[in-house]
């Protein structure tokens, strides 16, 4: 299990390229052409995070070298425990649903402060990818077409949510251990 | 609500610093903080670009199509209500295997495209319809194959395998959309 999974990693990039390049060449598009204008914009993309990046850099960088990360963490670990999920990652878990640029920044935050290879930096990553903002995107499509009453949709979408959050717990401690 | 956490992330972070006498720290960590966001930035502007170049073959060749095609079972499981053939289908099959890829630009103009179709269908002018609860569950779930946001920051932080947490997210995001379902599907029928 562990292994396949670790595979799947290895081998999903180059699948991945290999099929896209591969299909837009069988069609007769201009590969190289259409990857130079996508690439163009990466620039822009990088340039769009950085003040997220700040914002959120510098929020948890005053509330960690005040101490008050530490004591948050502290008083939260007992709770957390019980779900086998580490206290530090509770600031992740919170902002994920709300927005993706400030789960970014934090995100990132999280890398320089306990390294990406850590178990925290590797849980906080699968969690990252396996759940999505939930309130941003429930605004723009409702929103779209005026639907007031949305019903169980936000709920539907949390219980995705927590789910997301227990499996990403599980499986890291499956593959990666500890 | 970002709002909220931002600010009372600030101040309690100032209020503790003053209770213990580490405001120098604090002030230097802002500062430090600031410019480490930039530094980082710079990191993430070629796995970007690569990722970009990808998405936009992806787009002009038509595979986000080719692979709708193929979806009709599943499709019709998810959303008994719309009718196979109806413009609805297409346009939330694209915007979920736009997700699937990434791209993320894309799929926003087809997932509202898909909502004013399933609006033409629906009985309510303002209340949701079981097929518009369906499909938003599914799209917060994030379907994503390859969390590209994340590798980019592993690999600008200096990770030595930034990729190595690709299998694991994809066991977790199948666990999380499949609970989104399930939930969806028992809501349905109070």
């Amino acid at each position: 299990m562990s292994e396949l999974i670790k595979t799947i990693s290895v081998l999903a990039i180059p699948t991945f390229i290999f099929v896209v390049l591969g299909y837009g060449y069988y069609k007769r598009i201009n590969v190289y052409e259409a990857f130079i204008e996508g690439a163009k914009e990466g620039l822009a993309t990088a340039w769009r995070v950085l003040p997220y990046l700040v914002a959120m850099f510098v929020a948890i960088g005053i509330f960690r070298s005040s101490g008050a990360m530490d004591l948050v963490i502290k008083i939260l670990t007992p709770i957390t425990n019980l779900f086998g999920l580490p206290a530090e990652l509770i600031p992740l878990v919170l902002i994920r649903p709300m927005s993706g640029s400030a789960s970014t920044g934090m995100l990132a935050e999280m890398f320089k402060t306990y390294g990406p290879d850590s178990f925290v930096g590797r849980l906080a990553s699968t969690m990252m990818g396996s759940t999505e903002t939930i309130f941003y995107t429930l605004s723009i499509y409702f929103g779209a077409v005026g639907i007031k009453r949305i019903r169980y949709t936000l709920w539907g979408a949390l219980v995705a949510e927590v789910a997301g959050v227990i499996a990403s717990v599980i499986i890291c401690r499956i593959v990666f251990g500890m | 609500m970002v709002n909220g956490i931002w600010i009372v992330l600030i101040l309690a972070g100032l209020l503790m610093g003053l209770v213990t006498g580490e405001l120098e720290a604090v002030t230097q960590s802002a500062i430090d903080s600031a410019k480490y966001a930039v530094e980082l930035c710079f990191g993430l502007i070629g796995i970007y670009a690569l990722w970009l170049g990808l998405m936009k073959v992806a787009e002009e060749s038509g595979l986000v199509e080719a692979v709708s095609k193929r979806m009709g079972g599943i499709m019709r499981f998810l959303f008994p209500e719309v009718p196979e053939r109806h413009p609805a289908m297409g346009a939330m099959t694209m915007n979920l295997i736009a997700n699937m890829l990434g791209l993320g630009n894309a799929a926003t103009p087809l997932g509202i495209k898909a909502m004013h179709e399933l609006q033409s269908l629906n009985r309510s002018r303002d209340t949701a319809s079981h097929a518009m609860c369906m499909f938003l569950i599914i799209n917060t779930s994030s379907v994503q194959l390859i969390p590209t946001t994340v590798i980019a920051l592993r690999s600008a932080a200096g990770s030595k395998n930034p990729t190595e947490i690709i299998g694991t997210a994809l066991v977790a995001t199948s666990i999380s959309t499949l609970a989104g379902v399930i939930a969806a599907k028992i809501l349905a029928k109070r």
